[in-house]
Parts: structure tokens; sequence; C-alpha cells
């Protein structure tokens, strides 16, 4: 029980020191690891090698890349903040209740994660297209959706939200419910158990879902092409421009889809730390 | 193996293109690879099997994408016999650099049409009509040959479109049209003819300002030149002309 909860501390504060002791890992594993490692790197390498270093300025702060870009920024943030206000609850709910269909529940939640995008664009278009399931509601408030940023900020949370919930409901899980039964037994109310016990709990699971939420969303292209369509500054993305500058003009195709690599990486390497769970 | 099938293949394919095509009975097994425009799915893959039941033993392999990303693939080294293109301006590419040998064919033309949902709920008219700010239009982007032809008949008649949005394919705006999610949007004749019900066609008479043409060449690195020649006999000869105007194509 000491033990239990001193590691739960460790994890908690995210200075999991003392799970990084170096292990004896077996020379074949390495190999193959290295393998793996080169499998995901060289292609990228493959593609740095082919940008046009010369005009690589030109290429990627002409107009229309950096209204690509910042749209980019802009809607997976805003997608991101979505995926929150919608992903925590969803995460606590799977992972501190029992219900019927529970399974169930969770193969839908996480379905986003192996539909091809197109399928998702198609689904979210019979959804909240025009003349979709709530396209006529949508309609009655003067709200369109189709071809608007909305629908973009919407295509990427559709995809990005599994993440999130996936990371926020596994360090749920890990840290276990001893910490919100002690403070329901001191009188706490669920509401305050919430926001002072479990929130505080979840907070690195929360951090690095939402940075892959973010990563999934800035990289979104089929669903957005389905269900948003392409227009600069207000649907084109980066991935968007990519695709369409790879019709006319390769190079700055490929000095964008750079651009894209170091941003996710930035991203990723500033704010994703794996969990020292055990 | 590779060898001794390819010579006798030629030698037979030589022969059928001296002879008429339909007395190259005893052609050993033969793949010829053919690389065409999206557009051109329904015309070439029934072009294909008139060119099998033609050419016995011959097999016709099809790839279909956008005309762009089908010069990427065999400038990429894609094992391409046969490339037809939506345009021109692609073909040069291949030509430019070597790749296409000779002085590709033109076989068919096509032009741009309006569509809009059955019913036509917008009450679209003419090209004039799509400049209207309440009308949602999609059109192709000027980077891909129909928004190419889309852009030269805004310039010829100066009309100036504000789309909703612009596609990377033709089949992109079609799907936002026959969804219903746009009001028209611009796309090839050929695209009307092929969606049946699920759009309705509007011509005008300004698309004739800007025809594209499509052009057929043989690949340079092409194992079965002779086969892909002959195929690109076909396809501009007697029977590809009635297949291709017959899905809406222009004769050139």
């Amino acid at each position: 029980m000491t033990q239990a909860s001193g590691r739960a501390a460790v994890s908690l504060r995210g200075t999991a020191r003392d799970d990084t002791e170096v292990l004896g890992v077996p020379r074949w594993i390495v190999a193959i690891a290295a393998v793996g490692a080169l499998f995901i790197v060289l292609p990228i390498v493959g593609m740095t090698a082919r940008v046009d270093w010369a005009n690589f300025g030109a290429l990627v702060t002409s107009p229309s890349a950096i209204a690509a870009l910042l749209l980019s920024l802009r809607t997976a943030a805003a997608s991101t903040a979505l995926c929150l206000l919608l992903g925590v609850p969803m995460a606590v709910v799977l992972a501190r209740s029992q219900f019927r269909g529970q399974r169930l529940v969770r193969a839908f939640v996480l379905l986003p994660l192996v539909l091809p995008p197109v399928v998702g664009g198609i689904a979210l278009l019979s959804t909240f297209g025009r003349r979709g399931l709530l396209g006529q509601t949508f309609e009655v408030l003067g709200i369109q959706i189709a071809f608007s940023t909305t629908a973009v900020v919407l295509a990427q949370a559709f995809v990005a939200l599994p993440f999130l919930v996936l990371s926020v409901e596994a360090t749920l899980r890990a840290s276990g419910a001893r910490y919100e039964a002690v403070a329901a037994t001191l009188g706490a109310a669920p509401n305050t158990v919430f926001w002072r016990v479990t929130l505080p709990l979840v907070v690195p699971g929360l951090v690095s879902g939402a940075v892959l939420a973010f990563a999934r969303a800035l990289g979104e292209f089929g669903a957005t092409l389905t269900f948003a369509g392409s227009l600069e500054g207000v649907t084109r993305t980066l991935p968007l421009e990519i695709y369409l500058q790879r019709e006319t003009d390769p190079d700055a195709a490929v000095a964008l889809a750079l651009v894209l690599v170091v941003v996710a990486v930035v991203v990723m390497v500033a704010t994703h730390r794996p969990r020292g769970l055990s | 193996m590779c060898r001794p099938g390819r010579g006798r293949g030629s030698a037979s394919a030589s022969a059928a293109a001296s002879a008429s095509s339909t007395t190259a009975a005893s052609r050993v097994p033969e793949t010829l690879t053919v690389f065409a425009a999206a557009s051109l799915k329904k015309t070439f893959t029934e072009l294909a099997t008139e060119f099998e039941a033609a050419n016995p033993g011959v097999t016709v392999a099809l790839n279909f994408a956008g005309s762009a990303d089908l010069v990427t693939q065999i400038t990429e080294g894609a094992p391409a016999d046969v490339f037809a293109a939506a345009d021109t301006k692609n073909m040069a590419k291949l030509t430019g650099a070597g790749l296409v040998t000779g002085a590709p064919a033109v076989f068919a033309t096509n032009t741009l049409e309006i569509a809009v949902p059955p019913g036509n709920p917008a009450g679209v008219k003419s090209f004039a009509d799509l400049a209207d700010p309440a009308t949602k239009v999609v059109i192709c982007a000027a980077q891909v040959p129909c928004g190419a032809a889309t852009a030269a008949i805004e310039k010829a008649t100066g009309v100036t479109l504000a789309p909703v949005s612009e596609e990377n394919a033709v089949t992109d705006v079609l799907g936002k049209v026959s969804s219903g999610e746009a009001d028209a949007g611009l796309v090839y004749v050929t695209d009307v003819a092929g969606a049946g019900t699920s759009v309705l066609g509007i011509p005008f008479a300004e698309s004739g300002t800007a025809v594209n043409s499509y052009p057929i060449g043989v690949v340079a690195a092409s194992k079965h030149a002779e086969l892909g020649t002959l195929f690109a006999g076909f396809v501009t000869g007697p029977t590809g002309r009635k297949v291709l105007a017959a899905a809406g194509f222009g004769t050139p």
C-alpha cells in the first residue's frame, strides 16, 4: 500500500527517475529497434534530400504557404481545445464508471483511429452537411458549416479525439481511484473530487494526449478535403496546400512538407514526455 | 522467362499491327500497363476489354489517377507502357524529359459544363449566374487541368467567380454537387454524362473558349512498345472514337 502510493506520487510529480534504471536489453532487440527507427527516419531524410534549399525561403514564405500554415496552427489549436472539452469527461466516464455496453462505447470512441479519414469526411458530411442529419437544424439557426473553417475544426477534432481520450483514460486507470475514494470519505462532493483530485492526477496524460491530438489535427487531410473543401485562408490547411502544390510545383510541396514535419517534431519534443508509469 | 515471351509477343504485335489486329490469334501472354487520366476511367476500361478481345493473350492493366500524379509516378520509374493525359501540359512534362517517345496523338477533347444538384435549387441558368454571391460554387483549383480551363473561361468572359471551394480533382467537385453541398460546380461534359441522375448538366456557350485535349503516348522505357503503339492506334482509331464519343468526348 505504501509502496503503491509512493509510486503514484512519483509519477504524479512527473519525475519517475527511479523507473529509468538501465536494464540489460538483448542486442538483437536493439538491432531490430534500429531497423524500425530507420524505417521511419529514412523516408524523412529522403524527402529532406529533395528540398530545393536555394529557393526554400521563397517557397515557404509565399502568401499561400503562410496562409495555409497559419490556418493549420489556428484550426489545430481550436480542435485540440474541443478535444479537451469533450475528451476529458469521456475519459473520466470510461475509466471511473461501469455501465452496460461500455466496451461497445469505447470501440465507437476509438473508431476514428481506424477509419480511413475520407470515411470520416463522408460521415461528417452526412451529419453536418446541408442535407445531413443536423444540416437542416443548423440552416434554421443560420449556421453554415460546410466549406467553413468550422468544418475544418470539426474534421480535425473527429480524428484527434480518440488520442486524447485514450491517453487520459490510461492515466486515470494507472493512477487508480484511491485518492478519489479517500477524498470522498473525507466528505468532498463529486465536483470537488473532480476538480481537486481527478484533474490534477491526469495532468501528465492530459498534456501528452493534447499534444498527440494537436499533432494529429495538424496532419489531418482526408476528412478535411471531403467535408470542408479547399479554399485559401478558409479551409486549405497545410496538408491540403501540399497536396495542391504537388500538381504544379513539386519543389514547393516538398518544402512545405518539411515545414510540417519540423512543426510536428518541435511540438512533440517540446511537450510530449512518455509517462514513467509502472 | 521474360525474354522469349517478350520477343514473340513483340513479333506478333508487329504482325498484328501490319495486318488487322483481330488476326493475332497466337499471341504469347503479354501484359500492357496503361496509365490514364481519372476522367478516362469508364471509356478506357471499356476500350481495354475490347482491345483484349481483339488481341487474344494480351492483358491490359489500367492505372487511373490525376494526370499530374501519373506524371510523377512515371518520372519516378513506375512501369507504364502507355500514358493518356487529360491535357497537353502534363504530357509535355514527359515528352520534354524524353520519357515519352514520338509525338503523342490527341485522341479526344473535353469541355466544361455546369453541374447542379437535381432540381437546380439555386436556379442556375448561365455561366454569369455562377458569379452570384448567394450561389455556392465549387470549381477545380487552377493548378489542375479542369481548373485551368475554368480560369480560361473566366478570363474570356470577364466573369469572376467567388467559389466556396477549389478542389484538387474534378471528381471532388462532382461529389460536392451531387451531395447537394454546393449549388453548382464546373466539371467536364463527360463527368455529367457519367454521373447519371445524381447531377443535372447545364451546357453553356462560353465553354468553347477552353477545350482540353487528351494526348496518348508510348512510354520510352516500355518493354512492350510495339503493343503500346498498337493500343494507342486502337484508341485513336474507329473503336476508340466510338466509345469516347458515346461518353461525351469531342473529336479532335
